[in-house]
């Protein structure tokens, strides 16, 4: 039995872990390569489930709401690149910030202004709905193994892209040095618009997976935006690699505690206490992990610049 | 001209803004428009705590995305202590203080040791944590809050329920900090802390003890960032976890950057400007948001260095 929680949790870890390496992945190339603190980051990831939720309403495929989400979000994403993104490379950090903030505020404005501010349901696909029974008692949604699976399949392929890949070639040399990278005749301008827009489409790709599961509503940006930054700010900035381990330790971390901290509180304290202080504790964890992490390693566990 | 660290205070000004604060809300009586005192009062209070904020991040180039975390405690001390039967504001505002100093020296202690983006996200990871302490702890009101059962007692004769006595409370306290700030970035503290913003390993090179400076800096922004919450507390009457939030911390910082990093009136014209713009769309349509967003951008687009600067600059391309 507890076994089976036990596997179980961490599954439901490695689905959170694979979604937001889906959405650090963009956010670790946009800040390694072109040194950009994008807070909007979250903004494409809210879009991109809207948008699937929309194209899922009207065409019944989930598929074809997924794909049209990611070519859309991915189209946005070029336009807000070519359009203003630009001018921001060469300012400061802090007018980096001012500017996206601004951005969140005007998406999740014009977002309720075109769906309204209910949130929306975004339904599974029914082949998916139900559960399955791989091993004898331990059943678990079909739903959340294909999100596992799809999650590690993108994964696989941007590693692949990445580091086997001359556009991954590319990539890595402006992340490690983006001044060397442009004298060696790599056209970072096209790079950056060419980066930002699959960021944009892999926010949307876990925007359309995580709909089911987490509701499709204005603000769902902001908070797994800053789960997206742990995430990266713990793999070191601008690491693929360094996303995928962050990732996947913060889903990990984050699930195991509020499944199991209150009940391992409860051994100590009483119960009301336990049941009131375990899953506030339980949110600490991922923050008490990154804070370790900087400590000891002052610029994450995989640095991407030497 | 004395030195390009020099902050000049420009009496006039100075004596211009007072006499405008202190006669503001006589106007506002005048006209019959009560509320916005306690407008008024807000926006002090938030330009307190943006100024102090600014301390860190205009002149100390530690840009904290965990302010509101100081903000938090000291709102919670004042309400606290409160539910303890202590209302004296002589007692309660310092020990805020005093919480605010003693939580940045914790977190300053740990996170100083990274800089840059990783010092923007270790600060936000300690404001995270305080955040969820204060929800799981229930002799705290929890998610709830707690509520005040009052306001802090002052003197007898003053009555601080009053918001017109509120509003000269915060404007004092407003000032009072302001003028410290201005003493202290002008004092030798405050020239060696620039100096680390703009070149540490130089400042390092040349014997000033950096980290210390930087600790120094970290504790008296948390410091008045408690005083802050204090005031804040008694102004809303209601401290929740909300105040720890990491959008508060945000805005906070917002606040800043739109008034303008490492001018002295950067922090409180940012507040201003935020919350006015704010209450002015809201009035108009309830996609209020919106328009916040699209004036910061045209803001951060045509005035890279905030209001503040934008403004500096007016002035000296008139001179030129």
């Amino acid at each position: 039995m507890t076994l089976i929680l036990f596997v179980e949790q961490c599954l439901n870890g490695v689905q959170l872990g694979l979604m937001l390496f889906l959405l650090a992945a963009g956010l670790t190339l946009v800040f390694g390569i072109m040194d950009m603190i994008n807070l909007a980051h979250g903004s494409l990831y809210m879009i991109g489930a809207y948008l699937a939720a929309t194209v899922i309403e009207a065409t019944g495929s989930f598929l074809l709401g997924a794909g049209a989400a990611m070519i859309g979000t991915g189209l946005i994403g070029a336009a807000l690149e070519v359009s203003l993104f630009r001018q921001l490379y060469r300012r400061s950090h802090l007018n980096q910030v001012l500017a996206t903030f601004a951005l969140i505020l005007i998406a999740n404005e014009t977002v309720r202004m075109i769906w309204g501010a209910q949130p929306i349901l975004l339904n599974m696909p029914e082949a998916l709905a139900g559960p399955v029974e791989p091993v004898e008692g331990f059943r678990y949604p079909a739903y959340r193994l294909a999100v596992i699976a799809v999650g590690a399949a993108v994964a696989l392929l941007l590693y692949v892209m990445v580091v086997h890949t001359r556009l991954g070639m590319r990539v890595r040399a402006g992340a490690s040095d983006r001044d060397m990278a442009n004298v060696m005749g790599v056209d970072t301008r096209r790079l950056f618009t060419l980066v930002f827009a699959i960021g944009a489409g892999l926010c949307a790709l876990a925007g359309a997976m995580l709909g089911p599961i987490l509701a499709v509503q204005v603000g769902m940006g902001e908070n797994i935006l800053i789960l997206a930054f742990v995430v990266i700010v713990i793999g070191g900035i601008g690491s693929i690699r360094g996303a995928l381990v962050g990732a996947l330790l913060v889903g990990l971390i984050d699930t195991a505690g509020r499944a199991f901290l209150p009940g391992l509180l409860r051994h100590v304290f009483p119960p009301t206490i336990a049941s009131e202080a375990g899953p506030a504790l339980a949110s600490i964890l991922i923050y008490v992990l990154m804070a370790s992490v900087l400590y000891f390693r002052p610029r994450g566990l995989f640095p991407a610049r030497g | 001209m004395t030195s390009a660290l020099h902050v000049s205070a420009r009496p006039g000004f100075a004596l211009a803004g007072a006499i405008l604060l202190l006669v503001l809300p006589l106007g506002l009586l005048a006209v019959d428009q009560p509320f916005y005192i306690v407008l008024a009062s807000r926006i002090l209070v938030f330009a307190l705590i943006a100024s102090s904020l600014n301390l860190l991040i205009g002149y100390g180039g530690m840009i904290s995305f965990g302010h509101a975390a100081f903000v938090g405690i000291g709102a919670y001390t004042v309400a606290g202590l409160m539910q303890a039967g202590i209302v004296s504001a002589w007692l309660a505002w310092p020990i805020a203080m005093l919480a605010g100093a003693v939580l940045a020296l914790g977190i300053g202690w740990i996170s100083l040791r990274t800089s840059g983006v990783y010092f923007i996200m270790i600060t936000l990871a300690f404001a995270q944590m305080a955040y969820y302490a204060i929800i799981s702890l229930k002799l705290l009101g929890g998610d709830d809050g707690l509520s005040l059962g009052g306001r802090s007692a002052l003197l007898p004769g003053i009555d601080l329920k009053a918001d017109l006595s509120f509003y000269y409370v915060a404007l004092a306290c407003f000032a009072a900090s302001l003028a410290f700030l201005h003493r202290l970035i002008n004092a030798e503290l405050g020239r060696a802390l620039q100096g680390v913003r703009d070149n540490e390993t130089r400042m390092e090179a040349l014997g000033f003890p950096t980290y210390r400076i930087k600790l120094a800096a970290f504790i008296i922004a948390g410091a008045l960032a408690g005083l802050g919450g204090a005031l804040l507390a008694n102004l809303t009457g209601l401290v929740s976890p909300s105040l720890l939030h990491w959008t508060q911390s945000g805005a906070l910082m917002i606040m800043v950057i739109l008034g303008g990093a490492g001018r002295l009136l950067g922090g409180a014209i940012g507040a201003a400007v935020l919350l006015i713009i704010e209450e002015v769309l809201r009035d108009y349509t309830i996609h209020w948001q919106l328009g916040v967003g699209v004036v910061l951008l045209a803001i951060v687009l045509f005035a890279p260095s905030g209001l503040a600067g934008g403004l500096a600059g007016l002035r000296q391309r008139r001179q030129a």
